[in-house]
């Protein structure tokens, strides 16, 4: 009967082919991988390339191109070309998990670079954890996990919430004594000053000299809070810690300069504002306020100096809109060198499976743009140095304090989480703490 | 209420407290001061109560300033929205565009004055009003002419049609400028505030703002009661078909009209720079406020959304500084829920046979 060819002959036809195909390809997947062929090492990059995060996501995206195109240029991973997926999540925090299933087992990558907020971080993690996938994380989030397939190359509040506390409370930086805890009323400030309304406590700081306010994200009217801000000023000795996030900031910082208040008598520390977001604002108000993080474009080494003219020629090139005068900043280089601790784990490891990348990651050193970063041994983060710095009328920061050397990462805070650690070597993740 | 307004005039007329003991902490520590003799006791005592009526005065006229800066705000972004909506009945969805149109009109001129003048800078405020009327106004009547006047007595399809429209713009100003937001100074004169007493200083640019807001309305209402444009508009509003047959150019009305709310959006725009983000979304984060502004004073009924700024931005500040930014705006969405229950047409409904047009 093969003349009278019916549609549910063909449908019975196609899904049998269909699952030789399939059969056939996971057969002979593994042997694709570890053969040291020429064929391309797919790697995804997932960031909102569209939506209210593309602002800041979209230079990650950039940055990773970059250094996929350094590292090709060089001959690639074991003489394999790194092939990137680009996809786009468009800032839908459902769709991340969608788009991250389709990189994983349709694509098939060895590894994924992306995310930014911790929402969207969340929503992939069963993803990746379910298929045994990797994520490289580079921005500063507010710590509490400790997932094996995720390497988190931003900072741990150990690394920026902490010292930017400190240093205000330290004679150089003004020896304040009264903290006004401001954010965006989502996961990270409502951790983040969790953590530092423990560590100001330990620190005795009494409990009336710490106030606590959230806003809606996107808030515009900062009038009663700077109202408030200055009457819990003016006695002195106040400064705010800043987690405000995204474009809130402009209005809040003309508001606070507007109703007569200045850096010197009560400076703002912000967690959340770097290079890349100072891009789009009017930075006359903000002058001579501060900001904690791991990296700041000013740095001066001699690899920075590559670093940012690498990437403001590879933005010309590429026509990138902004072209030259684009900045780099610290989730940046978090990406980027997220990229090149990728390669050498996997040379190391002479493979680009996962779980033999994992182990050759711990350890791992790079020398990047702020200066040599290490992978800590066994809880998936990273080594990195602490500064400090001033904001400037050109968007650029001065560097006003730095920590001699790395600060280990602690993803369990002390101050929130003393009996918790995290341990992938001897404790399988997240264990408890013997007193 | 009586108490309190005794209480502020005391205050008043009893000064600010010395320029170092303003704060809370030296309230305190007055009172946590051990004084054997009683006359001295007396006079801190009464240094407490100066400082306490002195925070409370400055408190009271912040907050009262806060609502008003506020309501100044909504009723700008609303005046526009309630010309179109209210007397032409269109729902005008890409009300919100034509503020950012307004608003990156403002950036342009600014790039201009600082390329060609920048010794005279400061003075691009005042270019870029007139300037970003014209320009969302312009597209206004392209938008009415073009497509929304086929479209009359058909308010869904209106709405979807101008919905469609903001998208639009929205994505023609992110390909053009860019999807990041664009960096608008202050001028000088807008930058910094006027100390009004001790402790509480105006901020210039939203003392500009009201300002604004009172010129936008007064010339409104000039326009629509003491003008023949405005008594053509009202009759127009009032019985399309009547009016066409004594002569009045109906089309030529709504255009005017239209061009008129678009233009008012446009200067909300333009005006919202000094004190906001300029992006292409930022049509996005007023349209609920101003159809919330619009809708909860009643349809067609200026007074109705002036008092109904007055209303929600006084409310707003008024519970703000108990209740935080995030619950503040949740008790406003809960209060016009609820007031809409009551009075489902808002404060003022239009009554008669303008009603059922």
């Amino acid at each position: 009967m093969a003349a009278t060819f019916t549609r549910r002959d063909f449908l019975k036809g196609s899904l049998a082919a269909g699952a030789g195909v399939a059969t056939v390809g996971s057969l002979a997947f593994p042997s694709i991988i570890t053969a040291q062929g020429k064929e391309p090492v797919k790697i995804g990059v997932l960031h909102s390339l569209s939506g209210t995060m593309a602002i800041s996501e979209v230079s990650l995206r950039d940055v990773v191109l970059m250094a996929v195109e350094e590292i090709n240029a060089k001959g690639g991973v074991m003489g394999r070309k790194i092939q990137p997926v680009v996809v786009d999540p468009a800032s839908n925090w459902d769709l991340f998990a969608e788009k991250a299933k389709q990189l994983l087992l349709q694509d098939k990558v060895s590894v994924v670079f992306g995310c930014w907020t911790s929402v969207s971080r969340k929503s992939v993690l069963p993803v990746f954890e379910n298929n045994n996938g990797l994520l490289f994380y580079p921005v500063q989030y507010e710590g509490e996990e400790c997932s094996k397939n995720v390497f988190y190359t931003g900072a741990c509040p150990n690394q920026q919430l902490i010292p930017g506390a400190e240093y205000l409370m330290s004679k150089e930086g003004g020896s304040y004594k009264k903290f006004y805890l401001l954010g965006t009323d989502y996961v990270f400030p409502r951790t983040a000053n969790k953590i530092l309304r423990a560590f100001l406590l330990a620190k005795g700081v009494p409990k009336e000299n710490i106030e606590e306010e959230y806003t809606p994200f996107s808030h515009q009217d900062y009038q009663t809070i700077v109202g408030k801000i200055k009457r819990f000023s003016s006695g002195g000795g106040a400064c705010v810690l800043s987690t405000i996030n995204g474009d809130s900031n402009v209005p809040f910082y003309k508001e606070f300069a507007n109703q007569g208040l200045r850096s010197e008598n009560a400076p703002i520390m912000a967690y959340s504002v770097a290079e890349d977001e100072l891009r789009g604002m009017d930075t006359s108000a903000l002058v001579g306020h501060l900001a904690a993080w791991n990296y700041f474009q000013s740095v001066e080494s001699p690899a920075n100096t590559k670093f940012v003219k690498a990437f403001k020629e590879y933005a010309k090139k590429t026509n990138l809109p902004g072209g030259d005068k684009r900045v780099t900043d610290d989730p940046m280089e978090a990406a980027y060198f997220g990229v090149h601790i990728w390669k050498q784990a996997a040379e190391k490891a002479k493979s680009v499976e996962v779980d033999a990348v994992r182990k050759a990651v711990y350890g791992q050193t790079f020398a990047a743009p702020v200066g040599t970063i290490k992978m800590h041994e066994y809880n998936q983060h990273t080594y990195r140095p602490v500064l400090i710095g001033e904001i400037l009328k050109d968007g650029q920061f001065k560097i006003i304090s730095r920590t001699k050397g790395n600060v280990e990462p602690e993803p369990w805070s002390k101050y929130t989480s003393p009996d918790k650690g995290c341990d992938w070597i001897n404790h399988q993740g997240t264990y408890q703490k013997k007193a | 209420m009586k108490r309190l307004l005794v209480l502020l005039v005391v205050a008043w007329l009893a000064g600010p407290p010395a320029s170092h003991a303003q704060s809370p902490e030296a309230a305190k520590a007055l009172a946590d001061l051990v004084v054997d003799d009683a006359d001295k006791r007396e006079a801190a005592r009464d240094a407490i109560r100066q400082i306490e009526r002195w925070g409370l005065l400055v408190r009271t006229v912040e907050t009262v300033f806060q609502g008003a800066s506020l309501a100044s705000i909504l009723l700008l972004m609303a005046l526009g929205l309630a010309i179109v909506f209210g007397l032409m009945g269109v729902i005008n969805m890409a009300h919100g565009e034509l503020m950012a149109l307004g608003a990156y009109s403002t950036f342009v001129v600014q790039n201009v004055f600082r390329a060609r003048w920048p010794q005279h800078f400061d003075a691009y405020f005042v270019v870029a009003l007139p300037v970003s009327f014209m320009v969302a106004a312009l597209v206004g009547v392209v938008l009415e002419r073009g497509v929304i006047r086929r479209l009359y007595g058909r308010p869904l399809e209106t709405l979807l049609l101008t919905w469609g429209a903001s998208l639009i713009i929205q994505q023609a100003l992110r390909l053009y400028f860019g999807a990041a937001n664009v960096d608008v100074s202050s001028p000088t004169w807008l930058s910094g505030g006027f100390a009004l007493m001790t402790g509480l200083r105006l901020p210039f640019n939203r003392l500009f703002i009201i300002g604004l807001a009172s010129v936008s309305v007064a010339a409104m209402y000039w326009l629509l009661f003491r003008t023949d444009t405005g008594l053509r508009i009202r009759a127009v509003t009032q019985n399309r078909s009547m009016s066409s047959c004594l002569g009045v150019r109906a089309g030529w009305v709504d255009a005017t009209t239209f061009a008129l709310g678009a233009g008012l959006a446009g200067l909300a725009g333009c005006a919202l720079t000094q004190i906001g983000n300029v992006g292409p979304s930022l049509g996005q984060n007023y349209i609920v406020d101003s159809f919330m502004v619009v809708v909860t004073g009643g349809v067609g009924k200026l007074l109705g959304t002036i008092l109904a700024a007055a209303g929600i931005g006084g409310l707003n500040k008024g519970i703000e500084p108990a209740l935080g930014a995030v619950f503040a705006k949740v008790a406003i969405l809960i209060a016009v829920i609820l007031f809409l229950q009551r009075r489902p047409a808002g404060l003022f409904a239009t009554r008669g046979r303008g009603a059922e047009a």
